[in-house]
């Protein structure tokens, strides 16, 4: 039986939200019946695609963390490792809607597609447009040639920056998926689980890895990866995540690369810098530029232990969206500023446009 | 849909929405207290959480039962049902149940009661409203894998005028066996079709629930 600071299993969505609400008042709000959707208070707005992403709770930061100005607008928050209703999805779509469209964003699960699909039909009977955009990083989760099998895990983290920042820079719903569509594809994440997590209802581990093994490519609810192996240092564990990341990638001297260093729950920031260390060490050998690196929990698996390293290949224009302003409770970036003052100069002011104000455009 | 007035529906049969609501209360129970075990097979190829899933979904089931009128027939207590799991649940689940619960609603739209031949109507909305929305075949390693024997056996059993006492419990039994059968299986649909090879051995947790769930509404009506 595992031990968790948990009050009565049945409200423990609910009781997270209110954390969530009364830990960031500035960032966050809820709207919508069904209360499981949680909004930004400076995101939405006219003119602008909604960005929704999304999946089941104990993954903290994700995914409601990364609702904020320039980043996602809304996020439902489904139980445990269960992807949200379609009620609460649509809640969370309806909050993010700027009439210029919806974009889904989740990784690629049976029940998140499956939800997410009724509530694209849900959001059309309310009239608005939505779409959906599964991340699929996951290497080790399917073989190359069935790439569209992947899951979604950590890379999910530059797919939404990037998308949350081509929408905040009012490119079209086309535009915003395009953009999502570059980022999974220059995108790729690989992990390694040491220890089980558990669910709260039960306090059951989810899966048994003895001690001195590892699990290479587990996924992030657990699901059993590719070779369970005797456990090994920081610096092999990094070469087998690495390998195939940077094959796949197909990095080149003088590539440029983000990269994500990402705990799974229980793992000490300590080992995760040593984990860097090591990335940093091969991309350097190989002349790659990092252009920007991340190291901490930024999509966990509830106390699993182990780490992800996650690589996006750049170019100018992802490098672009990447550095674009956001301001979240897990990730700022830039300077917070008024979102009217941000619009491109060359664009018209949408809050002056509902107005039908001509003086202003 | 147009609704049928209450005093046109067929009465024949012996389920009547009373029974109905018996059945069900003793699927949520015996859901209930498999929850662990269905959490430990979930977590051997999925993500561990199906016991979860299927008790969330049946708390919301129980709780859209007690809020229904008391007049309402089976077809509005299986789409009552249908809401709940849709709303509340989420997941895979989710939608497969709520699908199921409104195609086998609106199967019995015109019964009051159902006779063997309405329950297998029942069932077999039961078993195409999750086929379709999933789109997993016969020997994928999925609930399906207990839900199509199942409705094979009850097809059967009514078809030589079995009571509803003896259909359900060939249903019972077929997904049983059905459930049991996934074991050998590799799965070729959802979170463990990523598996491959190393999915064989193990029982599907999806299947798994259907039999249990069977196994309760056939032992519901044994006094019938």
């Amino acid at each position: 039986m595992s031990k968790k600071l948990i009050n009565d299993p049945d409200n423990l969505i609910s009781e997270l939200i209110a954390g969530m609400l009364s830990a960031h008042p500035k960032h966050l709000t809820t709207q919508g019946v069904t209360g499981r959707a949680i909004v930004a208070r400076n995101g939405p707005r006219e003119g602008k695609v909604g960005i929704v992403i999304g999946g089941g709770s104990g993954h903290e930061p994700a995914f409601a963390g990364y609702v904020g100005q320039g980043l996602a607008d809304a996020a439902p928050l489904g139980s445990i490792f269960a992807s949200p209703s379609p009620a609460q999805i649509v809640d969370a779509g309806l909050a993010a809607n700027g009439v210029a469209g919806v974009l889904f964003l989740f990784g690629n699960y049976t029940g998140d597609v499956m939800n997410f699909a009724m509530a694209e039909e849900e959001m059309a009977k309310h009239g608005v447009t939505a779409r959906s955009f599964v991340t699929t990083d996951d290497v080790a989760s399917a073989p190359p040639d069935q790439i569209d099998e992947r899951r979604g895990i950590a890379g999910n983290f530059f797919v939404f920056k990037v998308a949350g920042a081509a929408a905040d820079q009012n490119a079209s719903l086309q535009e915003v998926e395009e953009a999502a569509r570059r980022a999974n594809a220059a995108t790729r994440t690989m992990g390694v689980a040491l220890s089980a997590c558990s669910m709260p209802q039960t306090g059951k581990a989810n899966f048994e890895i003895p001690d001195g093994e590892m699990e290479i490519g587990m996924g992030i609810h657990g699901e059993p990866g590719i070779a369970r192996i005797p456990a090994e240092s920081a610096d092999a564990v990094t070469d087998r995540l690495m390998t195939p990341i940077h094959s796949e990638l197909g990095l080149m001297v003088g590539d440029k690369v983000a990269v994500l260093v990402n705990g799974l729950g229980s793992t000490t920031l300590l080992e995760l810098y040593l984990l860097h260390r090591r990335v940093a060490e091969m991309l350097s050998d190989r002349r790659v530029e990092i252009h920007n690196s991340w190291v901490g929990e930024y999509c966990t698996s509830l106390e699993m232990g182990g780490a992800s390293v996650s690589l996006m290949k750049l170019d100018d224009d992802l490098q672009a969206w990447l550095d674009h302003p956001c301001d979240t409770p897990a990730l700022q970036i830039g300077a917070p500023r008024d979102p009217l003052i941000a619009s491109a100069p060359n664009i018209p002011n949408p809050r002056s446009q509902e107005a039908n104000s001509p003086t202003n455009l | 849909m147009s609704v049928t007035p209450r005093t046109e529906l067929v009465a024949t049969g012996p389920i009547t929405p009373d029974v109905f609501r018996q059945m069900m209360a003793a699927s949520a129970a015996a859901i209930f207290a498999a929850r662990n075990w269905l959490c430990e097979l979930d977590g051997a190829i999925g993500d561990g959480d199906h016991g979860i899933t299927m008790e969330i979904g049946w708390k919301a089931a129980l709780a859209a039962l007690d809020h229904a009128p008391e007049t309402a027939t089976i077809s509005e207590l299986s789409e009552a049902i249908a809401a709940a799991f849709l709303d509340a649940v989420g997941a895979s689940a989710g939608p497969l149940y709520a699908t199921g619960f409104q195609r086998a609603g609106a199967a019995v739209s015109d019964r009051l009661n159902l006779d063997s031949a309405a329950m297998v109507a029942w069932l077999h909305g039961m078993c195409h409203g999750i086929k379709d929305r999933g789109g997993a075949a016969s020997g994928d390693k999925t609930m399906l894998d207990a839900w199509l024997p199942a409705i094979d056996a009850a097809t059967s059993a009514a078809a030589q005028d079995a009571t509803v006492k003896t259909c359900l419990a060939a249903a019972a039994e077929a997904a049983s066996n059905g459930a049991r059968g996934t074991t050998q299986m590799q799965s070729n649909r959802g979170r463990s079709k990523k598996l491959g090879a190393r999915s064989i051995g193990h029982q599907d947790p999806g299947a798994a629930s259907t039999a249990i769930l069977l196994a309760a509404w056939s032992e519901a009506v044994r006094d019938l």
